[in-house]
């Protein structure tokens, strides 16, 4: 760190003696600090989305036809829901140690715990004669899994995906803890050393990006779903 | 993994539990801190969500408030207002240092799930049971008090147990701006590289939360006015509503 307003013209306006909450000055001067943090925060996040994701398929769908499994899984997932995130990373350290990996994996599976429900709501909420019609057409069942049953649930699962991703942008920076906490590093590291300046921009950057992702996730399952554009 | 062994052995010692800074003085100011903080939310929150879907009113606000409070990191929240002049982090009575600051953020961060789900119970009541609630001749107080509060109990009590699950995790999470509670364990821990301590301290917090889960989840089978038991002949009129507001993750 170097130290406050060495500055020739007046102090800049995040130096000590001002340290006022929002100042253009230090964005420009700490861009590069700034930035990193910001790809960090982004990457840990999609990390995390995307091995839930990738965990929570092939769970939903092996859930669906076992319902002793379904209930466990259901189970499984409120109680890693109810452990506070704070709690969840210390748990994790002793197989992952002190690394991104640690904050990827407590992250997934919250998302997981989420993205498991949706996928089984989205499937249960497609009506039984649609099954059958399809099963009349000579559907088989990964077929119908593809063609009508995904497409049918994936209202409910982007909803499930778009909750996931919000919250997971703002868990992403108790990661600090184990310090890789992306943007959440700046926010410590502003409370420790009363930097309001970069307590600002991390905390505002960390809500954009929160409304970024999910204007995207709206519009990729506009794509996804063009049937449903004229009755929303 | 003689890590497990180490926090074992901390647990175990009965200096980790005794003293100003042992894990029970910090069990007991994260309860008290959290049970203060779930008391006023819904003292504010729930007059406000149920008058609102009793008059069927501000819907848009009380279902998008959910979503705004999972966008705001929990962490961010308490950061500005330990570093903000006002609470900032000075000690407050029993709730210790920066308790004000925490207090705040706890009671902003349980008001969504109480708000959402007080509203869409009271309006999903069926309409056609309020309009025979109507038809008999019930005043709007009445119909409020005698219909449309018991039949939406299932789905705040639901938007109670959320809120608790989330104050409970904020107020961990309040270590990390050097707040009161349990996380003090575990920040203080990992900050002097002694993992042991911080595994105990997520050990105990993580069990708290699940014996908190697990007794709200009791309370709330105990406060349905309809419990499904086979000799109830009052099922015939109409279950539960069944499709609760989505569990607002952890947001935190």
């Amino acid at each position: 760190m170097t130290i406050l307003g060495a500055a020739d013209s007046g102090p800049s306006c995040y130096s000590r003696f001002v340290n006022e909450w929002f100042c253009w000055d230090y964005v420009q001067d700490r861009h590069d600090q700034i930035t990193d943090a910001l790809v960090e925060h982004v990457a840990i996040t999609l990390a995390a989305l995307v091995l839930g994701v990738v965990i929570a398929v092939p769970l939903a769908l092996l859930a669906r036809r076992l319902p002793r499994l379904e209930s466990l899984v259901l189970g499984f997932s409120t109680g890693v829901y109810t452990v506070p995130s704070l709690a969840l990373l210390p748990l994790l350290v002793p197989f992952t140690g002190l690394s991104a990996a640690t904050v990827v994996i407590g992250l997934g599976l919250y998302a997981l715990t989420i993205l498991v429900r949706a996928l089984l709501d989205g499937l249960r909420s497609v009506p039984d004669d649609v099954r059958e019609a399809a099963r009349g057409l000579g559907y088989g069942r990964a077929r119908m899994l593809a063609r009508i049953e995904m497409p049918l649930a994936l209202p409910v699962v982007m909803a499930g995906l778009r909750v996931a991703a919000v919250s997971t942008i703002a868990l992403t920076t108790v990661g600090t803890l184990v310090a890789y906490g992306g943007l959440g590093d700046l926010i410590a590291h502003g409370v420790a050393r009363d930097f309001r300046a970069e307590l600002m921009t991390a905390a505002v950057l960390c809500v954009a990006l929160a409304v970024v992702l999910d204007g995207l996730l709206v519009l990729l399952q506009r794509v996804l779903t063009p049937w449903t554009a004229g009755t929303r | 993994m003689d890590l497990f062994v180490e926090t074992w052995q901390y647990l175990l010692d009965p200096d980790s539990w005794a003293g100003g800074d042992g894990l029970v003085a910090r069990l007991l100011e994260q309860l008290l801190i959290t049970a203060t903080a779930l008391v006023l939310a819904m003292l504010l929150g729930l007059p406000l969500a149920l008058w609102l879907g009793h008059v069927g009113k501000g819907g848009f606000l009380a279902v998008n408030i959910s979503n705004v409070g999972r966008a705001v990191p929990t962490f961010a929240l308490l950061a500005l207002l330990v570093a903000a002049d006002w609470p900032g982090s000075a000690e407050f009575g029993p709730y210790g240092r920066a308790g004000l600051a925490t207090l705040i953020a706890l009671v902003l961060f349980a008001l969504p799930p109480l708000i959402t789900n007080g509203y869409v119970g009271m309006r999903e009541v069926p309409s056609d049971v309020q309009e025979a609630a109507d038809g008999m001749g019930m005043s709007s107080a009445q119909r409020f008090r005698r219909v449309e509060l018991p039949l939406a109990l299932p789905v705040v009590a639901s938007g109670v147990r959320l809120a608790l699950v989330q104050v409970w995790a904020t107020a961990t999470i309040a270590a990390l701006v050097a707040g009161p509670g349990l996380g003090r364990i575990i920040t203080e821990g990992f900050a002097r590289n002694d993992y042991a301590q911080g595994m105990a301290g997520a050990v105990v917090v993580a069990i708290v939360a699940l014996v908190l889960e697990l007794v709200a989840a009791a309370v709330q089978r105990a406060a349905d006015p309809m419990p499904r038991s086979p000799s109830s002949d009052r099922d015939r009129t109409m279950s539960a509503p069944s499709t609760t507001v989505a569990e607002a993750p952890t947001g935190s």
